[in-house]
């Protein structure tokens, strides 16, 4: 990693331990925006993390911007940090002036639910054309998502004009929630392993019993396979967000998969204990059963997949995945 | 992250660029083979195609030239046998011997042994056979009860291997066997020899019949056999440390996902002419699983290069990945209403068929899906 990321990372990994205790957490859950974290946050520069140096940004690879992502999801941060990132981009590259405070990314049909909606202050709105910087909106509907966090329905006025940006926007944002998904599966393996060698039952911890360590064993294959997936999505999206489609349905169908399989066997592993309000499992696995479905679910992403597989036929097929 | 973050692998142009030539060869090379056949994977055995694929300098890549390799990267040896396998090709021949057998020799042999035996390997003309598992000694490799009693000039070996790929065929196979000690002992005191099977005397091949009335197997009944000292791989005694690092190369591969790929394209062929809903849902959730595994596959292949033994890595890309394979003819037939016939007419339905008898095979061959996931865990820190 680059002195520059590592320094950003660590102070962020920081104050995020320092500020996002539970109790912040169960707050943002009652709808208080976490105005503070978010201020931190944005000093430290988070949401510009991902524009050029000569658009305003300070500098950071990319690639390393996009990891930033994958920490705020193992931490379950309830901001939308990787949302106002990819938009600041999205803006820079259409030349449109940055984001003022938190943004939403908004796809075509995408206001319905949009992630802490009421406190966003800019939102960038796709059109047949382009996107559309926008901070005039309404809150039309309020509502929660599964973990219980802010998924606002907003009203815009059509925008005049829109700018072209490469990609789509519900591309962008199903990266950021393939990257959140892969940094919180991360989390969820972690409190699975420390649980089981931690509780004892018939005497012993229960990592020594086979029965757990093969099912640790498939949490962990679906973590890894998740972290890849997630990996591949970012770096198809670096080299071109013109042409990280593929690479994206990919991840976000392969992900959602891996939610499910692991939530299943860390709330199985952690029995009772971790279906209570009081433990600190469901905060990553709520969330993660909703990450996966937004910005386009198993459906969206898996036909649009599948319909690559079908035109490039029995010959084209291994060539399409080899230039994945 | 508990440590088993995958590399990205890295852009390689050079093995873009071979990708092209070795299509171009396969499609000429593989023209009459049928989806059927093509369905062996790396069970198809042809003497003839190897030495082709030899003399191509596709074996043996990775390997210093003064010993017949080409020194390339592994990611240019990652792309010939990917191809390969994408397409069908019988690569039995050369499979054992140019994905392990060869770097075992590289890394533990004697000077003799490599300048012996590594040309001919890079040239495709040895086959080589694994003598790792036994009567009683499956997935528990420890246990193994055939043992080679030093003699003079060299050692004297009793026991029988059991399940043996391609023995039959074999020139040579690398025996793992216990040199001294007991059964007590497990792992201490096992090594691996390397047995000629045209010269060595007492060595007695039976085949085993598989379940699909195919001939892979084999029992190896060694009865007082001599082999020379020079026979010894390595260090005497250091048997199980080998074998274990051999098993990085042995499990990570693409052959670890790849098994069912004939089933995959003509399940897409028969999709095509009438695709539906659900058609293009499996075939999305298909080819997000490839992908991955093939990503994942990839960063094994990269932390192999910079010299790594990565065994919990190759641990899970083969679990996953012969999960993917096994799932595949129960996804076939859920989509495609056929009744499996190795002899129809349908590309599809033979194919299937075929598939459907080897799939189990998939999550026992190269280390059981349990002892997989126990190394995984082992991995995490709780065992």
């Amino acid at each position: 990693m680059s002195e520059i990321a590592t320094m950003l990372t660590d102070a962020i990994e920081r104050l995020l331990e320092a500020r996002l205790d539970d109790s912040a957490m169960h707050a943002a859950r009652t709808g208080i925006w976490p105005s503070d974290l978010w201020r931190a946050l944005e000093e430290q520069g988070v949401p510009l993390a991902l524009v050029p140096e000569d658009a305003g940004g300070f500098g950071v690879d990319p690639r390393e911007a996009l990891d930033l992502i994958r920490l705020f999801g193992r931490h379950a941060v309830p901001l939308p940090l990787g949302e106002t990132m990819l938009a600041n981009a999205a803006l820079a590259r259409a030349g449109l002036p940055l984001a003022d405070g938190p943004a939403a990314l908004v796809p075509i049909d995408g206001a319905a639910r949009i992630a802490w909606g009421r406190n966003c202050r800019t939102f960038v709105v796709e059109t047949a054309t382009g996107i559309a910087r926008i901070t005039d909106a309404t809150l039309e509907h309020e509502a929660i998502d599964l973990a219980g966090l802010p998924r606002d329905a907003m009203r815009f006025h059509a925008p005049e004009r829109a700018a072209p940006i490469p990609g789509k926007l519900i591309e962008h944002g199903a990266l950021v929630r393939a990257l959140q998904c892969a940094g919180a599966l991360d989390r969820v393996l972690e409190l699975t392993v420390a649980h089981v060698a931690e509780r004892v039952q018939f005497g012993r911890p229960l990592s020594k019993f086979q029965a757990i360590q093969q099912e640790l064993a498939k949490l962990a294959g679906e973590v890894v396979a998740a972290s890849a997936a997630a990996d591949l999505a970012a770096d198809a999206f670096i080299a071109d967000p013109a042409d990280a489609t593929f690479a994206i349905a990919v991840a976000r169908v392969r992900i959602g998969e891996a939610v499910g399989r692991a939530n299943g066997i860390a709330h199985q592993l952690h029995g009772a204990i971790g279906f209570t309000a009081e433990h600190r499992l469901h905060l990553f696995t709520t969330s993660l059963w909703t990450w996966r479905d937004e910005f386009g679910g198993a459906a969206h992403w898996a036909t649009r997949l599948g319909d690559r597989a079908l035109a490039a036929g029995k010959e084209g097929f291994w060539p399409m995945v080899t230039a994945a | 992250m508990i440590g088993f973050r995958f590399p990205s692998p890295p852009p390689s142009p050079a093995a873009e660029a071979l990708r092209a030539e070795v299509r171009a060869f396969l499609a000429e090379a593989l023209a009459t083979r049928s989806p059927a056949a093509r369905a062996e994977s790396w069970s198809g055995f042809d003497r003839d195609f190897s030495r082709a694929i030899g003399a191509k300098g596709w074996l043996g890549m990775t390997w210093p030239k003064r010993y017949g390799g080409h020194e390339r990267s592994a990611f240019e040896r990652y792309v010939v046998i990917e191809e390969m396998l994408a397409a069908g090709a019988p690569v039995a021949a050369h499979w054992i011997a140019d994905r392990q057998s060869g770097p075992t020799l590289l890394k533990f042999g004697t000077e003799e042994q490599k300048a012996t035996i590594l040309p001919r390997i890079a040239a495709g003309e040895l086959v080589f056979c694994i003598g790792m598992s036994e009567p009683d000694s499956g997935s528990d490799l420890a246990a193994t009860r055939t043992r080679a009693t030093p003699v003079d000039g060299g050692w004297r070996v009793t026991g029988t291997k059991l399940w043996t790929t391609g023995a039959h065929h074999a020139d040579y196979m690398i025996l793992f066997c216990r040199t001294s000690g007991t059964n007590s002992d497990r792992q201490a005191g096992t090594s691996q020899l390397l047995v000629d099977l045209h010269a060595t005397e007492g060595v007695t091949i039976r085949p085993i019949i598989d379940l699909a009335g195919q001939h892979h197997f084999n029992e190896v009944h060694f009865e007082n056999a001599f082999l020379p000292a020079a026979a010894l791989i390595g260090a005497e005694g250091g048997g199980w440390d080998q074998v274990m690092s051999e098993l990085a190369f042995e499990r990570s591969g693409p052959e670890r996902f790849l098994s069912s790929m004939q089933l995959l394209l003509e399940l897409i062929a028969v999709l095509r002419e009438a695709p539906g809903d659900a058609a293009r849902l499996a075939l999305g959730r298909l080819t997000a699983h490839l992908v991955v595994l093939r990503r994942l596959s990839r960063g094994v292949a990269a932390l192999l290069e910079t010299g790594e033994n990565p065994a919990v890595h190759a641990a899970i890309v083969k679990d996953l990945g012969a999960t993917f394979e096994q799932d595949l003819p129960e996804i076939a037939r859920a989509l495609v209403d056929a009744e499996p016939d190795r002899a129809s007419t349908s590309d599809f339905v033979a194919v299937l068929a075929h598939t459907m008898l080897n799939a189990p095979s998939f999550s026992l061959r190269g280390g059981t899906r349990e002892i997989l996931r126990g190394i995984i865990a082992r991995g995490l820190g709780v065992r």
